[in-house]
């Protein structure tokens, strides 16, 4: 055989071929979209050059969906069909959501998630969510020029389960290929360190809109190891214009107010917040339908005060972290600040009285995500240059668990653990003859069932009779990559198995994502049937691409016969998928990855007993 | 899902690193090994591969995660061993424990219960210090047990060490409450 060239395993074999993928901040206040341009990770900019996109969404009663500015430019004058902070009813219920009865819309119950009722309809937070990521997914693309191959989505690293499914359903509702959901300061961290040529143990410490997360890394040579994250996921930015707005009315004695005047008091609010980052005091005015007159100045002093608790509250999570990472504050060797909210002076003070030493500010707090995951995008894609490498190991921020009796919670994996994991426990039944078991599955740190959140119920039936505690249910837990729980019982003694993949209630179902889809592309006109072609194809080349730079590297470990197998499935893959036949691509591709499977196996092995005996070695 | 292999890395977690069986351990070396092995291995190198692909990474990568958590903290490490050696460590029956053992636990216990009624921060970090000092003791007596093979003594050992992490776990969970 003639002599190959052989590539490093996992980088592109033909790297003239850049694949195109974005890396997206979906932020409480603003979303971003970047890229990795020449090398460059960079920010893409609307066609007027503005970088961020304002997270809101106006549902105009003639039909329009407004996003962004022009939304914003809205939200006085429609607060109702103005929905402005979704990101905080993401995975949520009415009741987890604060001041809700100073927020202007028409909340409707769902299953699992709160749902809004606009001037087009009712709204889930995913469908809202989609819009944001969908216009900058088309922001991308007209940038870009070309369809992505896929997106990195930041979530909060303190996003439960719930929350973070339901950012990925939207990503897919507004038609990105999520190629990872990724923990915000873990973006911030990749940029931050990256750029540093970083060592050591940092802290990101990232304030962001309606977000706290705080993270713990040790950074070397190349790997980006999370030891220990936490934070608070309804606590940000807008707590402090909130403040900001109590005060103006107990100061301004002013009687309740319209969803219009309580929105504009509240946008003058966060003006005067920003305000006072580089000023002593800020002027406060506004003139409200009542005819009253708000005229009022806001002391830094005050400022500080009026938020003192919500400064502390953001330090309990810091020393929790620090402990479960083991760490005092003094063995931090940098602590990177991130989110518009780091601005504030008296975040920064506290940050630095914490941990003895200046915060670090150099890389902009509102970009740093969005370039961190821009970064992490592209070397997923599979776009990395030679010693363009590095490794990320992060953590699920807290701990997963199933219901015992009496309402307790028997954890199952505790949070800090490194993804992806697997745990599994075995249940045993109550009574005699028992043939079904209710599971019930919750995230959180507290003992009993009522103070966590509840994720899933599903139920085993088939169970074969037998005396109680006789049964052996085996509950098996899988958290990926992106943070995801999928959780499996299978009942072993009998060796008859019940097996349930178990998707989250506030989760949508692959059905329900499809439909609105269809409703989507039936408003805009755009062809479904082509979009699924194209993303088919687009599918079958990565395949393609995959498979044979495969075979280039690694050829000898199959046997002529295998090989011949292969190249036949990966032929017929070829025939088919420049055609229209949108069926043919998905058999094609089935088979060739079926083909692959035991290469893939093989493949894995020789890496791994690469890695460990750091030299080349031939046979396994 | 037969595929994941390396003859199903390798039987058991010591030899998948290429490591004896011993209590004694290089923590900095065990993580050179992991962050190796995981470097070929993790999901985010095989993105944008096949999905045999991505689900191979992730099997390989759940593996080797939970293989580094058991070997890297001591107390998993030798209730690993004693499992690997046979050694039925009978932690739930066999609770009986020597009773100063038990008198020193239910002084610190209150001391904790005391501390927290009192939501007295410093006095509960200098418990939490003080019982990571026992601890590290503890281990140290743990690894001469086990890796002399004297595996009576170990299981005792881990036994007492459950009781003494739980505490400092509770003091740990009660400094968080206090600080929330």
């Amino acid at each position: 055989m003639a002599l190959l060239q052989i590539s490093e395993p996992g980088q592109s074999a033909a790297p003239h071929e850049h694949r195109l993928a974005v890396g997206i901040d979906l932020g409480t206040t603003n979303s971003l979209v970047a890229t990795v341009r020449s090398g460059m990770a960079v920010v893409l900019n609307d066609e007027l050059g503005r970088p961020l996109l304002p997270s809101i969404v106006r549902y105009a009663a003639d039909g329009k969906i407004e996003v962004g500015y022009e939304a914003q430019a809205h939200q006085a004058s429609d607060p109702k069909n103005t929905i402005v902070s979704v990101k905080r009813f993401m995975g949520r219920g009415l009741k987890d959501i604060a001041h809700v009865e100073a927020l202007p819309y028409d909340f409707v119950e769902g299953e699992g998630m709160v749902k809004l009722r606009t001037a087009q309809g009712v709204k889930s937070p995913v469908e809202v969510s989609a819009e944001i990521l969908r216009v900058l997914r088309e922001r991308a693309e007209a940038s870009l020029g070309g369809q992505l191959t896929g997106a990195v989505i930041t979530v909060p690293a303190y996003f439960d389960d719930a929350q973070r499914q339901a950012t990925k359903d939207a990503a897919r509702l507004a038609g990105l290929n999520v190629l990872r959901l990724l923990n915000e300061p873990t973006a911030a961290a990749i940029a931050y360190g990256l750029d540093n040529a970083a060592e050591g143990i940092y802290a990101v410490y990232d304030l962001g809109g309606g977000t706290f997360d705080i993270s713990i890394l040790k950074l070397s040579k190349g790997v980006f190891q999370v030891l220990a994250t936490g934070g608070d996921s309804a606590l940000g930015g807008d707590d402090f214009d909130h403040r900001v707005f109590c005060w103006i009315i107990e100061q301004a004695k002013l009687s309740p107010l319209s969803h219009e005047d309580a929105r504009l008091l509240l946008m003058r609010a966060r003006e005067a917040k920003e305000f006072l980052t580089l000023n002593s005091e800020a002027p406060i005015t506004a003139r409200l339908s009542t005819g009253e007159f708000v005229d009022l100045k806001l002391t830094s002093e005050i400022f500080t005060e009026i938020t003192r608790t919500l400064v502390q509250k953001t330090l309990g999570p810091t020393r929790k972290v620090l402990r479960d990472a083991g760490l005092s504050p003094a063995e931090v060797k940098g602590v990177v600040m991130v989110g518009g909210a780091t601005r504030m002076p008296q975040i920064q003070k506290a940050v630095e009285e914490f941990f003895g030493q200046e915060p670090l500010n150099n890389l902009d707090p509102d970009k740093v995500v969005a370039l961190g995951a821009a970064t992490q995008a592209n070397l997923l894609a599979g776009n990395r240059a030679a010693g363009d490498d590095w490794l990320l190991l992060d953590v699920i921020p807290l701990s997963l668990g199933i219901e015992t009796m009496g309402g307790l919670v028997e954890k199952i994996i505790p949070r800090n653990s490194t993804i992806p994991i697997a745990r599994a426990q075995d249940f045993t039944t109550f009574k005699d003859g028992q043939t079904a078991m209710a599971l019930h599955v919750v995230q959180g740190e507290r003992e009993l069932v009522s103070d966590c959140r509840s994720l899933a119920r599903f139920e085993l039936r088939g169970i074969p009779p037998m005396v109680a505690g006789a049964a052996r249910i085996r509950v098996t837990f899988q958290v990926d990559a992106d943070g995801l729980l999928s959780v499996t019982a299978r009942e072993q003694t009998t060796g008859r198995e019940a097996r349930i993949e178990v998707k989250p209630s506030y989760g949508l179902t692959d059905d329900e994502i499809a439909a609105m889809l269809k409703d989507g592309y039936t408003h805009a006109a755009e062809d479904a049937y082509r979009r699924a072609l194209r993303e088919a194809q687009v599918e079958a080349q990565r395949l393609v691409e995959a498979v044979l730079s495969a075979l280039k590297e690694d050829a000898h470990l199959l046997t002529t016969l295998e090989r011949a197998h292969i190249e036949a499935c990966l032929a017929k893959l070829q025939a088919v998928m420049l055609g229209d036949d949108r069926r043919a691509i998905d058999e094609a591709m089935d088979a060739l990855s079926k083909a692959t499977v035991e290469f893939a196996a093989r493949r894995m092995n020789q890496s791994v007993a690469r890695a460990l005996a750091g030299k080349k070695v031939d046979e396994l | 899902m037969t595929s994941f292999d390396l003859n199903t890395a390798r039987q058991d977690y010591f030899s998948l690193f290429g490591l004896p069986r011993s209590q004694r351990l290089d923590v900095a070396h065990l993580e050179a090994l992991y962050r190796d092995i995981q470097a070929k291995v993790h999901p985010d190198k095989h993105a944008h591969l096949s999905d045999s692909e991505k689900r191979l990474a992730m099997q390989w990568a759940t593996h080797v995660n939970e293989a580094y958590q058991t070997l890297r903290d001591p107390l998993r490490r030798a209730r690993y061993l004693l499992e690997l050696a046979g050694h039925d460590v009978a932690l739930e029956k066999n609770t009986a424990m020597p009773p100063q053992f038990l008198i020193e636990q239910m002084e610190l216990r209150e001391a904790v219960a005391e501390a927290k009624e009192a939501q007295d921060l410093d006095r509960l970090d200098e418990l939490h210090r003080r019982i990571r000092k026992e601890i590290a003791g503890e281990y140290a007596r743990l690894e001469a047990a086990l890796d002399g093979g004297r595996y009576d003594e170990a299981a005792g050992l881990v036994r007492e060490l459950m009781f003494r992490e739980k505490l400092f776990q509770e003091i740990d969970d009660a400094l968080a409450a206090l600080e929330a």
